[in-house]
């Protein structure tokens, strides 16, 4: 075993511990500032990862039994984390005024998170993937939480608790159905006898409420319910590493789980994945339309994108899981820039209002510009990231029409869903510049690395979206590794 | 770089240069418009005079990869077909500058929209990737959407609003459905329309698979060019919609979903193309017959060109479904001369609207008298629309009759009735009902465009009419080798067509040219 494989999750832990042991050190009226340090640390672990950390020869690396392995996938998906965790703790250092103690350990959470994260992007085990989601399922029922004297932040701590502990207790149940019967834990090993389990009905029991504790991640139909609650709830940076990192997180291990443990039966579930990618799509978009609450429409939207990455998975074929890869490297940028401006505008605002956005041109051209970038890239409009992570993810889809009919309703039902969509985010560019008497006009003023995280989400949006090339290569290298 | 670039570019800079301007510099704004468009008008005329009508390959190519690992490049380049779309296109684009002199709020992000729905326009018609094809397309579309929504006029704009987005993207998604379709389909890993063309030319896509296909483009990118029966967004659409916008949209975006049927779904599924066109040439009776029928009835200027646009797209239809030479040629000439014609048309009703505040015939009358300028070129549309022979349409119909004659004699003489008699009832009636009898009391501050500024749109627009009326083969001899090529291909699978059973094969047999 090579302890290096693991430098990125020890950086990250290490730089955890010590933000909790400096907070017991430091001023009250400094602590906001360790925010940056966080963020500058991770920042190191990302150019770290970037220039000296090579995926390591012979494609795959493993650690702990095999528990733990390091690929070229494992490693799209750990930079992919650093550079979410990186904007939400600047995003964090903003609404730190509204956090009334414990800033510190706020931040240490996110970097514990982000630890799990990256745990949960080289598991190879189920031992492995459970402990990981628990370390991102965990922190995160604090930090939905964590402005206690709000009870709406509260109540969603509550429900994102309670559904969350009833998904692990299925996927605990599943990994033992699963361990019961094939005696195996490792996907690797799982994948040589799996094969003998096909008509096993608690075998496959057993793998379904695994899906059931992947699915409420990513929050797909049926398990979506906590999401618009939680996201609507929860302090903004949380939402934003909600959206982005946990459902990234749920993603990589559906892929792995999937594609490496079971490829053998992934391949016999095609109507299921089409039936759930589809209603999420449906579900999601359509409970978007009448949403007058920010957070919760974008709560809403999430589900939709979920149903939309499924669509890679249900592709079942190499291109859609490298569609999935650069839908979800869009999605990065495009919700955490709009979560950036929600949070500086909404930060004093009850009820999170689309109207709260009336007039956020004059207030801050910036800000409004970002908000509607970010909506039309959502909506999938070119020349955004969103429109190019869609068309792959439809070309999947539709490359395997001819053997499935399933999947040409599977490419009409997302096209429904894209084009319900407009509806609602040209709502929220309408009310940003569009509405008449806009009640505030305040200027909005925004700190300068925070400005800097609002320019790296447009140009992410827009380069990823006018020069696709070179993602779409990196994406085809990491999903090699998957069958 | 090669011309059609900067064509593309200029409106697509000034777009983004406009961006950081700041609001309150009202004449930049504008200036930029017509500055950008005129570049790009006058470069168009430069490459439709440079144009090698005997060089049977495209020209002023430019090409770079894009997404080689997908097979993308952005590829432009004219041949016959396209280099009169991109010339129709640049001069309706910069009319449509000129005569945005009506918009004044927010016209910082009115020239953007405006701007960038033009580049999007020209790129779609000069790619020749079919993933930029649909790119620049949607990058069209959206602004339309937008403009229609923000600056639009009536009370049911919202409701035009809502419908015009739900049927235009409704038609692009079910067509890129198709476009996907087909990329797969072909298999090489390229989007390049000119390779995709050579290669299913040798390796077509197997009948079931083109049957499948074809009808998603075919019906796709028919929402797009208001085929009956899924006009019913254009009227209400254009109605409502900003003068600029109806401009570049009827007059030109609008061809994009033509265009691409001949550019794509004709010479890569000729198969398909047997099967179906004669379907689209049964449609183009209902907009030609149909559409010109309701027209008759509408008492408000802007339904009735609304309707008159799409009626005239049946000829198109028509000219396509008859799969030979004269037909399809006779149907690109219908679309530049209608691209003309219907810019003409809503600048006029524009014009009208901004003056009086209403586009209701009956409350017009001897308007001639006080708008002597816009009066004789409204005259002068309504007789290119007619089809009088002198202006392109008249070139452009008869072709496409000619054409059609050959393969569906009844539906043509139903279609000539139809389009000829009854387009000639509303168009001269609404002349006489505008234009002549007592001159209303209401009107007496009306003021004509005098101005060369105001005149110059609708100068700019006649003298193409003309000049393409009288000397037709200016488009005709560039239109004739390519579209030569595809009625070879079309006419190479007929032949080549792997017979399922003795009766199909006893039911192509008479039809083949002896």
């Amino acid at each position: 075993m090579n302890p290096l494989l693991l430098t990125h999750e020890f950086l990250i832990i290490g730089l955890g511990l010590g933000i909790l042991l400096a907070d017991l050190w430091i001023a009250p009226a400094n602590k906001r500032k360790l925010g940056y340090v966080a963020a500058i640390g991770v920042g190191v672990v990302l150019l770290y990862s970037l220039f000296r950390f090579n995926a390591p020869p012979g494609d795959q690396a493993y650690a702990f039994g095999k528990m733990y392995v390091l690929d070229g996938f494992a490693l799209f998906f750990k930079r992919f984390f650093l550079v979410s965790a990186l904007i939400v703790l600047l995003m964090s250092v903003e609404f730190a005024d509204c956090i009334e103690t414990g800033i510190a350990e706020y931040y240490a959470l996110i970097l514990f998170a982000l630890a799990g994260m990256l745990f949960a992007s080289s598991a190879n085990d189920f031992a492995l993937l459970f402990v990981s989601l628990e370390l991102i399922t965990v922190t995160f029922y604090v930090l939905t939480s964590f402005q206690r004297a709000q009870r709406r932040s509260l109540e969603a701590g509550v429900k994102y608790l309670i559904i969350g502990a009833l998904s692990t207790c299925f996927t605990v149940f599943g990994i033992a159905l699963v361990y019961g019967i094939a005696g195996k834990m490792n996907f690797g090993d799982l994948a040589l006898v799996a094969p003998m389990h096909h008509y096993n009905q608690v075998f496959l029991c057993g793998l379904l409420l695994v899906m059931v504790g992947l699915g409420f991640k990513i929050a797909a139909f049926p398990f979506q319910i906590w999401a618009p609650d939680v996201y609507q709830g929860a302090p903004a940076p949380t939402t934003a590493f909600l959206a982005v990192g946990s459902k990234a997180a749920g993603f990589v291990l559906l892929l792995r789980v999937l594609f490496t443990a079971v490829p053998s039966i992934t391949g016999r579930w095609s109507n299921l994945l089409i039936v759930v990618s589809a209603v999420t799509i449906l579900y999601g978009n359509l409970c978007a339309l009448p949403q007058r609450n920010l957070k919760r429409l974008l709560g809403y939207s999430s589900i939709a994108h979920a149903g939309y990455m499924l669509l890679g998975v249900a592709a079942l074929n190499q291109a859609g899981k490298s569609a999935i890869l650069y839908y979800l490297s869009g999605y990065l940028f495009t919700v955490l820039g709009a979560f950036t401006v929600i949070c500086l505008v909404m930060r004093h605002v009850e009820g999170e209002d689309i109207g709260a956005l009336a007039g956020l041109n004059q207030r801050s051209p910036l800000l409004a510009a970002t908000m509607s970038i970010a909506m039309v890239s959502l909506a999938g409009i070119p020349p955004l990231a969103g429109f190019f992570g869609k068309f792959l993810l439809l070309k999947s889809v539709i490359e395997q029409a001819p053997a499935h009919p399933g999947y040409y309703y599977l490419a009409f039902v997302a096209l429904a869903g894209v084009i319900i969509s407009l509806y609602y985010y040209f709502g929220v560019i309408r009310t940003i510049y569009w509405s008449e008497n806009p009640s505030d006009l305040a200027p909005i003023q925004a700190s300068r690395l925070t400005r800097i995280s609002i320019y790296a989400c447009v140009i992410g949006m827009f380069f990823i979206g006018l020069f696709p090339g070179p993602l779409v290569n990196l994406a085809n290298a990491a999903v090699k590794m998957l069958h | 770089m090669s011309t059609l670039t900067f064509i593309i570019g200029w409106p697509l800079l000034a777009a983004l240069v406009l961006v950081f301007v700041p609001r309150t510099f009202r004449p930049v704004m504008r200036g930029a418009a017509i500055l950008a468009t005129f570049f790009s008008a006058a470069l168009a005329v430069k490459m439709f005079l440079q144009f090698q009508t005997a060089a049977p390959d495209y020209q002023f190519v430019e090409q770079h990869p894009w997404v080689s690992a997908l097979g993308i490049s952005y590829h432009v380049g004219v041949d016959g077909i396209n280099v009169g779309l991109v010339l129709m296109g640049a001069i309706v684009a910069f009319a449509a500058a000129c005569v945005s002199w009506e918009i004044k709020d927010r016209e910082k992000e009115f020239y953007i929209l405006l701007l960038v729905m033009t580049g999007g326009i020209l790129g779609a018609f000069a790619s020749l990737d079919l993933f930029f094809f649909y790119f620049f397309h949607e990058l069209a579309l959206v602004p339309t959407f937008i403009m229609i929504g923000v600056w639009g006029r009536g009370e049911r704009k919202n409701y035009a609003t809502f419908q015009i987005t739900l049927y235009l993207s409704i038609g692009a998604l079910i067509a890129l459905i198709g476009l996907i379709a087909l990329y797969l389909g072909a298999g090489i890993n390229s989007f390049d329309i000119p390779e995709l063309t050579r290669h299913l030319a040798q390796n077509p896509i197997d009948e079931g698979k083109q049957r499948f296909i074809f009808p998603l483009l075919l019906f796709g990118f028919g929402i797009l060019v208001s085929l009956w029966p899924f006009h019913t967004w254009a009227p209400l659409g254009y109605g409502s919609a900003p003068t600029a916008t109806a401009m570049l949209h009827a007059g030109v975006l609008k061809k994009f979903g033509l265009y691409a049927l001949i550019r794509v779904a004709l010479p890569m599924l000729p198969v398909g193309a047997h099967k179906l066109m004669p379907l689209a040439a049964w449609l183009a009776i209902g907009n030609l017959v149909y559409c010109s029928w309701v027209a008759m009835r509408q008492k408000e200027f802007s339904w009735l060109a609304g309707y008159s646009s799409v009626a005239h797209m049946g000829f198109v239809f028509l000219g396509l479904a008859a799969l030979n030479l004269i037909g399809i040629t006779g149907a690109v000439v219908v679309m530049i001369a209608h691209g003309f014609l219907a810019a003409l048309t809503f600048g006029l009703a524009g014009y009208l609207y901004q003056y009086t505040g209403t586009l209701r015939i009956g409350q017009f009358g001897g308007l001639l008298r006080r708008l002597p300028f816009i009066g004789t070129v409204l005259i002068m549309a309504a007789f290119a629309g007619c089809g009088l022979p002198g202006f392109a349409n008249f070139a452009g119909e008869v072709t496409v009759f000619f054409g059609a004659w050959k393969a569906f004699p009844a539906l043509t003489v139903f279609a000539c009735w139809g389009a000829l008699i009854i387009g000639a009832v509303y168009l001269l009636r609404a002349v006489r009902n505008i234009l002549h009898g007592p001159a209303s009391e209401k009107w007496s501050s009306l003021v004509d465009a005098t101005n060369p500024w105001r005149k110059a749109p609708f100068v700019i627009l006649v003298t193409c009419l003309i000049i393409f009326g009288c000397f037709p083969r200016l488009l005709t001899d560039k239109i004739k080798p390519r579209a030569q090529e595809i009625v070879d291909a079309l006419n190479s699978s007929r032949e080549t067509v792997p017979a399922k059973s003795p009766v199909i094969q006893a039911a192509i047999k008479p039809s083949k040219p002896e």
